[in-house]
């Protein structure tokens, strides 16, 4: 069986399993990291949305075998530990704070996008647009989706 | 009896001078255990045998009083047990998915116990088919069938632990203070509820009575209060059911047929599959071909590789125009009553498309069945009747099994039924294995349940401004209500005031009510069609005919000339329904001028002992609708909503106000964009990229609910009830802003479809491999 290896969440893992097998269930099946949630394997609902070297992106459309030695997964069990201090990350505190989640199940997608759409909007020098709002894919079947943009911006403000 | 009359003709015991006791009892348990006995509990208002022409139904007696009643006789088995270590828990029977209801429990138990709400765990209980209808989660019901007993199991524990603290503290318990889970002498002497949890134990189960807090000195009822899950669920440790870590319970799927509800015949290729990398299982089960294996990913590929002959389902061949011919062959004639001179009619005719109630988990559920007994886990809202069928599916007796209730990821109706631990069970006895079993979302939206297609026609007359006659005929295709609730219309029918009437029409006349004086009022529904798998979603009849209702409503307003919101402030029952209307008109600044294909619209909906106004404006200019976006829809945009809404009682304003939020999100959907096509035998819709559910870029910018002062000091229903008076709010909306009048919903079903239909065979598409490129 081939061998896989590369960063989850600040530790080395190493994985034996097919190349093609998707990243979400390396992650889920085989490492037991159930924060990523399934919601449609196809790219489309987000539920799984995690971080590869800092960007956003849906682990349930990534073989295993596309990731290089180096490359940093990040999920929302890892999210805390890449904001300083002890505590979570800001983005969860808004979470918390606005108390976004219902069900709970596309949450973890929803923080990991959000992280990722300030990242990106800082990247272009500038702040979030009720257009980016607009532009988030994630779905919540349970209608948050005023409270994700209202923490989404709070979020931002505290990173 | 006007609606006012019938509730003051309630008895209002808790605000009476001399205030009521209610029994409960102790149990014998190594510490303290109380539970709540309702047999002398607050009594709903009898149902009136003889109605007056006026009241429905459902005015007098509803579905809630029919849900509350049947918990009755067994609600003294909730219990409430104090900890040595100081906290207080409750295992609630009932199934969470979001709704908050482990969090408004946790209040209930906290309040009276002088406990915080952090120190109160609340789990879900397994099945427990001692509780008969006392384990159904549906009709919005939770907080108005458990907020006596609950209260009372927490007020019994908390008066033992007064009695144990006097004598540990030497004083009169009417001189102690019970705070934060403290007990106070007045000399400063105090011990926690912990110390006290063994000492306050009964040997021997006894019974007690109690008094409850008056609502004025409440300290955590009514008080806004966060999810008491919210860091589980933003740190990803909340567990659902495919997180847990069952041993040996490995990933399965099932490769389904072609056509709904296809059956398989046989496996062309089962050792080619079985040869697969990571597969261990293959087994023909009634549904389709199940597959067990090491990872998700490699049993996708061998469901994907799997050549089966499949049997026809009942509805191949089957597209949309077959199922309404059908509706409208079985519609109910309306009947013309005798109308004086000069009266005139209103007469309207809607369709409401299939719509899918997948949640975003789907359907899912671990099953570890051995030859002696069988263990179940799952997102279950009637686990007794899931326990009873498994059981006989397994051709077991039903004490050796066991099923677990594990939150859901959503419900929405969908996990009213278990339709993937009943497939568990029987896949996980074929195989002799554990088996982890999730539905791909292509079937979970395929083949899971739907809301069922509907067509709901309306004749109204009037004369002058008045209204003299409203009939509604609905006609759906059959509700599937074999998850409980069928048996416990039949345990409860004696006491119905509707008759002998069927399930479906009582459930229809208990949920039903027009807040408006309309003169002769007659709705009812009749169905058709049971070949498919159907469910309620998030309310069961009442967003459609709801907007139905409010349509002509406005149609009737304007032929009389008047305004859409003096005239149903003019025409509401009652006040509740006036002052809701009056906020959201105010809040939402009804009748401001807006531009040219743009709109205000409003509505109003009664159920579940409360009623809401809704107020929308919608945006339906091209720039608008033809926003471009990718593997989505656009159309008209909701730009702002306002929502007040009066459940008599709030027992946590912001539960309240997110479950409205949820429910103005799928009201734009029913209204806009969501609904299944179904051609030549199955639904096209296969994934959230066909399946238009409210997605930000429909989001309303302007969200807001103003939740209602108490009106009645009994809490009503919050987690279906946004859905019906969006829905209409939108509809008529929308008729404003482009001078038409939608009859089909969603408005876009007829359109042509926004997206290319997935394969049916296989029946499951692959992941794709662009994720690191395409975000």
């Amino acid at each position: 069986m081939p061998k896989h290896s590369f960063l989850l969440n600040g530790e080395r893992v190493t994985v034996d399993v097919d190349d093609d097998v998707r990243l979400l269930w390396v992650l889920r099946d085989v490492l037991g990291v159930t924060g990523p949630k399934y919601g449609c394997g196809i790219n489309v609902c987000k539920a799984c949305t995690s971080h590869v070297n800092g960007r956003a992106f849906n682990p349930c459309s990534v073989k295993v075998s596309a990731l290089d030695r180096d490359d940093e997964i990040t999920t929302i069990e890892g999210l805390p530990g890449t904001a300083p201090g002890p505590g979570l990350h800001p983005m969860q505190e808004a979470w918390i704070d606005r108390d976004v989640a219902q069900c709970g199940y596309c949450q973890p997608g929803q923080v990991m996008a959000a992280v990722a759409l300030v990242r990106q909007v800082r990247r272009e020098g500038r702040s979030i647009t009720d257009a980016d709002l607009d532009g988030i894919r994630n779905i919540c079947r349970c209608g948050t989706y005023a409270r994700i943009r209202e923490a989404v911006r709070q979020g931002e403000a505290a990173m | 009896m006007s609606e006012t009359a019938a509730r003051a003709a309630r008895p209002r015991t808790e605000a009476d001078p001399g205030r009521r006791r209610f029994l409960g009892y102790l149990l014998a348990a190594p510490t303290l255990a109380a539970a709540a006995d309702l047999s002398l509990g607050t009594a709903t208002a009898p149902p009136a045998l003889a109605l007056p022409s006026g009241p429905q139904p459902a005015e007098v007696y509803d579905l809630n009083d029919m849900l509350t009643d049947a918990t009755r006789p067994t609600a003294n088995l909730i219990t409430v047990v104090v900890h040595e270590d100081g906290t207080a828990s409750f295992e609630l029977p009932r199934s969470e998915n979001g709704q908050g209801i482990m969090t408004s429990s946790a209040m209930l138990v906290a309040e009276e116990l002088d406990l915080p709400v952090s120190k109160v765990r609340v789990t879900l209980a397994d099945a427990r088919p001692e509780l008969l209808f006392n384990q159904l989660t549906g009709g919005s019901n939770t907080t108005i069938s458990t907020f006596t007993p609950i209260r009372v199991a927490a007020a019994i524990a908390k008066q033992e632990l007064l009695a144990a603290a006097a004598i540990v503290l030497s004083a009169e318990v009417e001189s102690l203070e019970a705070d934060a889970g403290v007990i106070t002498a007045p000399g400063g002497a105090s011990v926690g509820y912990g110390q006290l949890a063994r000492r306050a134990a009964a040997t021997s189960t006894r019974r007690v009575d109690v008094t409850l807090t008056d609502r004025a000195d409440f300290k955590v009822i009514g008080t806004p209060h966060n999810r008491t899950d919210a860091r589980k669920a933003v740190t990803g440790r909340k567990e659902f059911t495919l997180d847990l870590q069952v041993k040996g319970a490995r990933p399965t799927m099932v490769c389904r047929a072609p056509t709904l509800n296809g059956t398989p015949v046989r496996v062309r290729n089962k050792k080619k599959v079985l040869a697969m990398p990571g597969i261990t299982h293959v087994a023909k089960v009634s549904t389709g071909v199940a597959v067990r294996g090491k990872t998700f990913g490699q049993v996708i590929r061998a469901v994907r590789a799997l050549d089966v002959e499949w049997k026809d389902g009942p509805v191949a061949g089957q597209s949309d125009a077959d199922v309404l011919a059908e509706l409208r062959a079985a519609e109910l004639p309306l009947a013309v009553p005798a109308l004086p001179a000069g009266a005139k009619t209103v007469d309207a005719d809607f369709t409401f498309w299939f719509r899918s109630n997948s949640a975003l988990e789907p359907n899912c559920a671990i099953a570890d069945v051995r030859t002696d007994r069988a263990e179940i886990w799952a997102g279950l809202k009637s686990p007794i009747t899931a326990h009873e069928e498994i059981a006989t599916r397994l051709g077991m007796t039903p004490d050796q099994v066991t099923v677990h209730v594990v939150q859901g990821g959503g419900s929405f109706g969908r996990k009213l039924f278990f339709d993937a631990a009943l497939e568990a069970a029987e896949i996980s006895q074929k195989m002799r294995k554990p088996v982890k079993l999730m539905w791909h979302r292509t079937d979970d939206s395929r083949v899971g349940r739907t809301h069922p297609m509907a067509t709901s026609r309306i004749r109204a007359t009037y004369a002058g401004s008045e209204v003299l006659s409203f009939e509604q005929r609905h006609t759906s295709v059959v509700t599937d209500n074999s998850h409980g609730l069928g048996e416990l219309i039949t345990a409860m029918s004696a006491k119905l005031p509707v008759g002998e009437i069927g399930f479906a029409q009582t459930i229809f006349a208990l949920t039903q009510e027009v807040p408006y004086h309309y003169g002769l009022v007659d709705q009812q529904l009749d169905e058709t069609d049971s070949r498919f798998n159907t469910g309620s979603m998030r309310n069961i009849y009442s967003p459609d005919t709801c907007t139905a209702r409010e349509l002509v409503t406005d149609q009737l307003a304007e032929a009389m000339g008047q305004d859409a919101f003096a005239f149903r402030r003019e025409h509401a029952k009652d006040d509740r329904a006036r002052a809701v209307l009056a906020t959201v008109a105010e809040v939402g600044g009804w009748g401001r001028r807006m531009p040219a294909g743009t709109a205000q619209g409003i509505a109003l909906h009664k159920e579940y002992k409360g009623l809401n106004a809704c107020l929308v404006e919608i945006d339906c200019r091209p720039a608008t609708v033809d926003r471009p976006v990718r593997d989505g829809v656009t159309g008209p945009r909701v730009t702002k909503v306002v929502m007040a809404v009066d459940v008599g009682l709030a027992v946590n304003p912001r539960g309240l106000e997110a479950q409205m939020q949820g429910g103005i999100m799928d009201g734009i959907a029913l209204a806009l964009t969501s609904s299944l096509h179904l051609r030549d035998g199955h639904f096209l819709e296969g994934s959230w990229d066909n399946y238009f559910y409210t997605r930000q870029w429909n989001v309303p910018p302007e969200v807001e609910v103003v939740v209602m002062p108490d009106t009645t000091g009994e809490p009503g229903g919050a987690g279906e009830f946004g859905v019906a008076s969006t829905f209409a709010a939108v509809a008529c909306a929308y008729r404003r802003a482009t001078g038409r009048t939608p009859t089909e919903f969603p408005i876009n079903h007829r359109d042509p479809l926004a997206f290319k239909p997935k394969p049916t065979v296989p029946p499951i598409p692959q992941s794709p491999t662009n994720g690191l490129r395409r975000y």
